[in-house]
């Protein structure tokens, strides 16, 4: 599904260039839950913009769903990361002035898909704020923003699901409720590409990558997800 | 993502920004209502001129023989124009809608026992069109009476009233300078001048009045009536071609006649009173212009404030074009309704200009539709900027924006 080879990046600021990623390559598979893992400067970031079509490598291909995404035209990269990739944000990232509902039906609207309301609210209802759907953000709560970002991310039945520390702002609590969610999705083979720092967070994935100074030094598979 | 989607994003940021939106679109409202209700100053008083001029028949050119030396003088010799000079000009002048020649001169009238001094003026048959009297009872005399030098009679209201009093004029027949006329037609007062009461004469066919009143062969003056004033220079050069030749006036000579139209003056009035409405138009213009900037101060700001958003939509598939159009059509709607509440404004405004300062004021479709248009195209010229700005954004970078 994922096939990334000698995947790097460098940033030219002018006097230096920096590398941030370096000679990455790996495959993921379909229904798989991946942790990146890594300090910060590790390089995880600038990896999982390139898988999220955020960005293109400057060296190295990227497969998703056998399509080269390096070849690809601005208005095309919109357009996959519209109906192939759905993100998770640390920060929710919603739109401080539309409901809950109206916050997930938004990549419906941009990708033209007929009955949106109707599957928003089906997204709504799988992570369990049915309720919720005429809530602004602020009037919910850190974890109910994130499973509002999360139906955001689903709704349009991505290839891959790609979130960026997404207990990083919440509770441990509340994010081991997020973390339990993402493995029923996980479960219902919703692909998870999962970045953070939190080792604890990591082992609950099905593999770990592990990342240091732009490199990946280590690529684990996890007997059985420990909860 | 559907236009219609869009709109209703637009329309909601700038509803969560009620004040921010009324205060922006300030700008274009008090620029759209000054143009229009400038505009409506300027061709109102332009067209208050116009309506005067053309009172005294603005579209006239009178033909006098002589030279013009000074004002209202002419000299050198005064029996040069022949009634064959307006009948040539009416067969080959173009543009011309009539021709009307003109002998006069005082006469003594007599109608019973009542006696009245007053201008006979002996004309053709456009004459009344040309100086724009009206027929109050009966008609003017036509062509056959002329041909045929008829002693027939129209008379001024004036002249009405001091030889018949409250009798019934017409079918009575009058002594002009001792010879019978009959009288078949009375004009519509005018309303006398100061200097100058127009009702205060009587008009017969020039012909009779050459061979039966006044004994001359030359005429006095000819009348020519323009279709449109714009063309008067044009007729004036082909009138003087045509009578040069006519007179046989070697080149180099001077004419020995001479054209011009009374309104000239009044007419480069008007030009100024046009020049007045653009100078109003451009001054008002300008300020539509600093509404423009407004809304483009306005939409950088709330581009920059939403970076944030901007980086979100397209993390979730917005298209550049998409986000473009998303401010575009905030900017374009503030304009809009800028330009909806100016013209209601500016219209108000003209009609209490016109209401309490008693000026005369004209709202033109015109100027509305171009306000209107001008204030659109304001909103996505000056829109366009921030709204290329924000659709360029990197999406990482504007993810990260605090």
């Amino acid at each position: 599904m994922i096939e990334a080879k000698n995947l790097s990046k460098t940033y030219d600021t002018g006097v230096l260039s920096v590398t941030a990623l370096e000679q990455a390559s790996f495959q993921i598979g379909k229904g798989e839950f991946v942790a990146i893992m890594g300090p910060s400067g590790s390089g995880k970031s600038t990896l999982m913009n390139l898988l999220g079509c955020l960005d293109l490598p400057s060296s190295g291909s990227y497969f998703l769903e056998d399509v080269d995404i390096g070849q690809l035209k601005p208005n095309q990269l919109a357009e996959v990361r519209n109906r192939r990739i759905g993100f998770v944000f640390q920060s929710f990232n919603l739109l401080p002035r539309a409901t809950a509902l109206e916050n997930i039906e938004l990549p419906l609207l941009y990708g033209r898909v007929p009955n949106s309301t109707e599957i928003a609210m089906n997204a709504l209802d799988r992570v369990g704020l049915k309720h919720r759907a005429k809530h602004k953000p602020t009037e919910l709560s850190g974890g109910e923003k994130q499973r509002v970002a999360i139906a955001r991310a689903l709704v349009n039945q991505p290839a891959i699901i790609l979130a960026d520390e997404p207990t990083g702002n919440l509770d441990s609590a509340t994010g081991e409720e997020i973390m339990s969610l993402f493995h029923k999705l996980n479960e219902e083979k919703v692909t998870l590409i999962l970045v953070t720092h939190e080792e604890e967070i990591a082992q609950q994935a099905k593999r770990i990558i592990k990342m240091k100074d732009g490199k990946i030094v280590q690529d684990q598979l996890l007997g059985v997800a420990s909860c | 993502m559907l236009i219609l989607d869009l709109f209703k994003m637009a329309l909601r940021s700038l509803i969560s920004h009620k004040l921010r939106t009324f205060l922006t679109a300030l700008g274009i409202i008090i620029g759209v209502a000054s143009v229009i209700s400038m505009i409506s100053i300027g061709e109102g008083a332009r067209q208050q001129t116009l309506s005067t001029i053309s009172k005294f028949g603005t579209n006239i050119i009178t033909i006098k023989p002589g030279q013009k030396k000074s004002r209202h003088v002419s000299t050198g010799k005064v029996d040069t124009l022949m009634l064959e000079d307006a009948n040539v000009i009416e067969k080959n002048v173009p543009l011309i809608t009539g021709v009307a020649a003109q002998v006069y001169r005082s006469a003594q009238l007599k109608y019973g026992n009542k006696n009245t001094n007053t201008t006979v003026r002996g004309t053709g048959k456009s004459y009344a069109r040309l100086a724009n009297f009206e027929m109050k009872n009966g008609r003017y005399f036509n062509q056959p009476e002329i041909n045929a030098a008829k002693r027939v009679c129209v008379l001024g209201a004036t002249v009405v009233k001091n030889l018949f009093e409250e009798a019934e004029p017409l079918g009575q027949t009058i002594k002009v300078d001792g010879k019978n006329f009959m009288v078949i037609g009375t004009t519509e007062p005018k309303g006398a001048l100061s200097w100058f009461d127009p009702d205060d004469q009587i008009f017969i066919p020039v012909t009779t009045a050459q061979k039966r009143v006044f004994g001359m062969d030359h005429i006095q003056s000819i009348d020519v009536q323009a279709a449109n004033i714009e063309d008067l220079e044009i007729i004036k050069e082909d009138i003087a071609q045509l009578l040069r030749l006519r007179h046989n006036i070697a080149e180099g000579k001077e004419n020995d006649f001479y054209v011009q139209n009374s309104s000239q003056w009044l007419n480069s009035w008007g030009d100024a009173a046009k020049t007045f409405t653009y100078l109003l138009g451009g001054i008002a213009a300008i300020s539509l212009m600093v509404g423009g900037i407004g809304i483009m101060n306005i939409m950088l700001v709330s581009v920059t404030e939403r970076t944030r958003e901007i980086g979100i939509r397209k993390a979730i598939g917005a298209k550049k074009k998409e986000i473009l159009e998303q401010f575009l059509i905030e900017s374009v709607l503030i304009s809009f309704l800028g330009g909806g509440i100016g013209i209601l404004l500016g219209v108000s405004i003209s009609k209490m200009v016109s209401k309490i300062g008693g000026w005369d004021t004209i709202v033109s479709t015109q100027s509305i539709l171009l306000a209107f248009g001008f204030s659109v195209g304001i909103g996505i010229f000056f829109g366009f900027y921030p709204a290329n700005k924000a659709a360029n954004m990197n999406p990482i970078e504007a993810l990260r924006y605090e």
